[in-house]
């Protein structure tokens, strides 16, 4: 009974997470022009992404910002984690992760705006550079947000103990500490990607010289409305995000269980 | 550990592959060759196809770049970093750039198409004698409703919209210049004025309005009223092109007694480095068949009188987006006024819009 | 591990919040003391302090940020709760995360779609016999609308909260007798509250600053701080009057960290 009670309540948070991207890919068949009433079967919108090489050139400019910036910040993310956790004064901490959080409070016109200050009074020329720069500054504050807490849930005695055998640093962090905070690194990364695709305001400030994002070129065509284009290009990016969260999900288990396998065989 | 480091390894292949695609993309539409254009635009806002054929014509690519706002495009046209070409400001914010000395003037030795414009939208206060910017658009602002729910011709004037029949039936658009704008209009004042008292008497005449305002809204407005979420709404004539294309009900409105006319202008930033793409594109852009293409792919009005007469009848004596003459003379366009009166315009705006 | 080697580690973040934290913080400090006539000048302070517009936009952003996150946090644990214990749930959760990389502007003119009078829910409505309702426009649809935006990034911390906890405690609590809730109330909720921190700060503060569902979903019936800085950096230009706003914000912030900061850790939670 709470079974099912459980299986039910999942099932109708999978469907309000899912209804509006169902509904965005149903208008994208839609042999209309805008998302208001449907209008019947076509593959149109699909053959006008496809043929459109500058909104194609965009969303490989979006996706490997988003991938890069979010490898980076998971990276220096972890690191300053790493620093934070390992602080021993309170206020300094606590002060750590109030500047940490700032980027996270502040709106991202002012962002984006003192970014842009910043970059132009040190000439650095506005494009990729900038907009990849500035995906990795607000990514930072997710990451450490979200490796914090596996870092405050590891006991002091398993460090203790690593390092009582013999363990250096190099091998604690490789082979007790990482491994152990995995599933932090993880959430840090894949929330970087959120906040990198979802971004509008910092980018449009910093980038320039032809460079553009998605989330720029769909809030700018706002004023004209949006076209159906928009909506198949979000159904093939869908669909290839299902198919790479299903393909990594498959081949982790597959690597799992051989290792499994292993194990048994050895001992 | 090693699982970790071969998923960053793939990752990295994987953006090396898309930077690789990314470059082949943007070579295939030849965006980085030295014969370019680097224009900042709306999105949206001019026929893809066009710019084909100008490359066709003269050789030059057009990189497009987008914005959603005139103050956003002017802070980073501002900053600098940039090097756009052309740009594509509305009249105040030509004003506004013009003072910040943001643009060069137009070399008009170099123009070709200056006599097929109406000289209704030469020749302006934003930008007497045109020195620096050419019309691209027009339009107004006005009234849209839907037939379902309001007789035809029950709806002339602004002041219609403060009868009690509409309460919670309108929907405006989030812009303080429009709607202060509006209720200036409608106790007959200048939507130009400045003085505290006539602002306030205007906010004041607002704060009547609110109880039939369903929603301040953007963009968003078109959707809205296309799917009948509201009968009534207060927008400018080009979103209002396009949600009456979606839905047969909806007609569109502009005050007889006054309304504002407003004109996107084609600007040379002082930051431009491309002067012969610049021009060659200035008088493609005013070839009369061209301007009429992209005046039906945009759906906007043209101030271009011989591009004009080559749209199919229906549309240009369409009252509704070519007003007679009559209407024509009542409307004004805005000026640029000094950052403390914007603000003014806009705390009493904010206020109007806590009160609801 | 040495002092010495260690704050080599520290170097990338340090340079991070050098020159991508601390340096706008203080342009944005600097710039809040600046009026529209760019004279030095306390006002926009006074303005905001003053001004019973401001603050009660203050009152509302914390309102609709507390009610967000509330919601958010009331839908999220039990999702992560049932997720955690699914076969697949590695998997499962890959599908929360999925929809957050569509596009937010897209997703809310769904949710227009969905909600408006014809729409979905209408039909939904009507279908089971309450007759179609004015979804719009409602504080209701906002706070929806805003908490399914959230809900990914509070599932996230607390899915990995569970997943630290050692079931050797689930299962002596159990074997001392204690019914299901017990174990829960006393031993599971306690141990995985890091990951609610973490989940709250990563909802409550971005949602104060918040501006564009306002408009979109509310129709700017509820006006908060994201919608005053969006008009004073892109409407008016007074940089000065938006920077105050964002310092104010700031403040709210460390606020808000201090009191979800972790001074109980010292003794309280079993471990």
């Amino acid at each position: 009974m709470k079974h099912k009670l459980a299986t039910a309540y999942l099932i109708l948070v999978f469907i309000i997470l899912y209804a509006p991207i169902i509904f965005l890919i149903a208008y994208s068949f839609s042999q209309g022009e805008t998302m208001t009433n449907y209008h019947g079967f076509t593959w149109r919108h699909y053959q006008t992404l496809f043929s459109d090489a500058r909104m194609l050139a965009i969303v490989a400019n979006t996706l490997l910002i988003a991938l890069l910036s979010s490898l980076i910040a998971t990276l220096i993310g972890t690191l300053g984690a790493l620093s934070i956790t390992r602080t021993t004064k309170r206020v300094t901490r606590e002060s750590l992760l109030t500047l940490n959080n700032v980027l996270m409070v502040s709106p991202d016109v002012i962002i984006g705006a003192s970014f842009l200050i910043f970059f132009t009074m040190l000439k650095i020329p506005l494009g990729f550079g900038t907009v990849l720069m500035s995906h990795i500054a607000f990514e930072i504050p997710i990451v450490v947000l979200m490796v914090l807490p596996r870092l405050r849930e590891m006991s002091r005695s398993l460090l203790d103990a690593a390092q009582d055998l013999g363990a250096t640093t190099r091998q604690l962090l490789t082979q007790v500490i990482i491994p152990f905070i995995s599933p932090g690194i993880f959430a840090g990364f894949f929330m970087a990607l959120t906040y990198s695709l979802d971004d509008f305001a910092v980018t449009f400030f910093v980038t320039g010289n032809g460079f553009s994002t998605l989330s720029v070129e769909i809030y700018s065509r706002a004023r004209q409305g949006i076209n159906l284009e928009i909506n198949a290009l979000s159904g093939v990016m869908f669909l290839f995000s299902l198919l790479l969260v299903a393909g990594y999900y498959w081949i982790q288990q597959a690597s799992q269980k051989r290792r499994h396998r292993k194990r048994e065989v050895a001992s | 550990m090693k699982r970790l480091v071969s998923l960053i390894v793939s990752l990295l292949a994987v953006c090396g592959l898309l930077a690789y695609t990314g470059h082949q993309l943007q070579a295939s539409s030849g965006s980085t060759g030295s014969k370019v254009l680097n224009l900042y635009n709306w999105g949206d806002y001019i026929d893809p196809h066009l710019l084909t054929k100008f490359q066709k014509e003269t050789g030059y690519h057009v990189n497009v770049e987008t914005f959603d706002s005139n103050e956003a495009m002017y802070t980073k046209i501002n900053q600098g970093g940039t090097h756009y070409d052309l740009a594509v400001p509305s009249e105040y914010m030509v004003a506004k750039m013009k003072r910040a000395h943001l643009l060069q003037p137009l070399d008009k030795s170099r123009l070709t198409g200056l006599q097929n414009y109406d000289s209704q939208f030469l020749n302006q206060t934003f930008d007497r004698g045109n020195r620096y910017s050419l019309p691209y658009f027009w339009g107004t602002l006005g009234i849209i409703y839907n037939d379902k729910f309001i007789k035809p011709g029950s709806i002339r004037h602004w002041n219609d919209l403060w009868s009690t029949k509409y309460r919670d039936r309108i929907m405006l658009i989030d812009s303080a210049r429009d709607i202060m704008g509006m209720a200036l209009a409608s106790q007959g004042k200048s939507m130009n004025t400045t003085d505290p008292t006539t602002l306030r008497a205007a906010e004041q005449k607002l704060n009547r309005l609110a109880p039939n305002v369903k929603a301040t809204v953007a963009d968003e407005i078109k959707m809205y009223m296309t799917q009948n979420e509201a009968p009534l709404a207060v927008d400018w004539s080009g979103e209002a092109a396009e949600m009456l294309a979606n839905n047969d009900h909806l007609h569109y409105v502009v005050p007889s007694e006054g309304s504002n006319l407003w004109i996107d202008n084609l600007v040379i930033p002082k930051t431009a480095q491309h002067t012969n793409a610049i021009y060659a594109f200035l008088n493609f852009m005013s070839r009369p068949d061209n301007a009429a293409q992209n005046a039906e792919y945009v759906g906007y009005a043209t101030p271009n009188r011989t591009a004009k007469a080559l749209l199919p009848k229906a549309t240009r004596e369409d009252q509704q987006f070519y007003p007679d003459a009559t209407t024509l003379r009542h409307l004004e366009v805005y000026r640029d006024l000094s950052p403390t009166k914007v603000q003014l315009y806009n705390d009493l705006y904010l206020e109007f819009k806590m009160h609801h | 591990m040495t002092k010495r080697r260690t704050w080599v580690y520290f170097i990338p973040y340090g340079l991070w919040l050098a020159l991508f934290v601390i340096a706008p913080v203080a342009l944005i400090i600097y710039q809040s003391f600046f009026d529209l006539g760019q004279h030095f000048t306390l006002t926009n302070y006074n303005t905001y302090f003053r001004s019973a517009t401001y603050l009660k936009m203050t009152l509302n952003s914390v309102w609709y940020a507390f009610l967000i996150t509330l919601f958010t946090g009331l839908i999220s644990y039990p999702t992560a709760y049932f997720i955690h214990q699914l076969k697949h749930r590695q998997f499962w959760l890959l599908l929360v995360i999925l929809p957050t990389w569509i596009n937010i502007l897209l997703k809310a003119y769904a949710f227009i779609g969905i909600f408006s009078q014809a729409g979905l829910a209408n039909q939904f409505l009507t279908f089971i016999g309450i007759g179609p309702q004015q979804i719009l426009f409602t504080n209701a649809s906002f706070i929806f609308v805003a908490t399914y935006i959230q809900i990914p990034f509070m599932i996230l911390p607390i899915y990995n909260a569970l997943d630290d906890l050692n079931p050797a405690f689930v299962n002596a609590s159990k074997d001392l007798g204690a019914s299901t809730w017990q174990t829960f109330r006393h031993v599971i909720f306690p141990l995985t509250l890091p990951g609610v921190k973490a989940g709250v700060q990563a909802v409550f503060i971005p949602s104060l600053s918040l501006f564009m569902l306002t408009r979109l979903i509310g129709g700017n019936k509820v006006i908060t701080l994201g919608t005053a800085i969006e008009e004073h950096f892109l409407t008016t230009m007074n940089w000065g009057m938006g920077s105050t706003i964002g310092v104010v914000l700031i403040v709210a912030m460390i606020v808000v960290m201090l009191l979800t900061g972790d001074q109980k850790t010292k003794g309280g939670t079993p471990r």
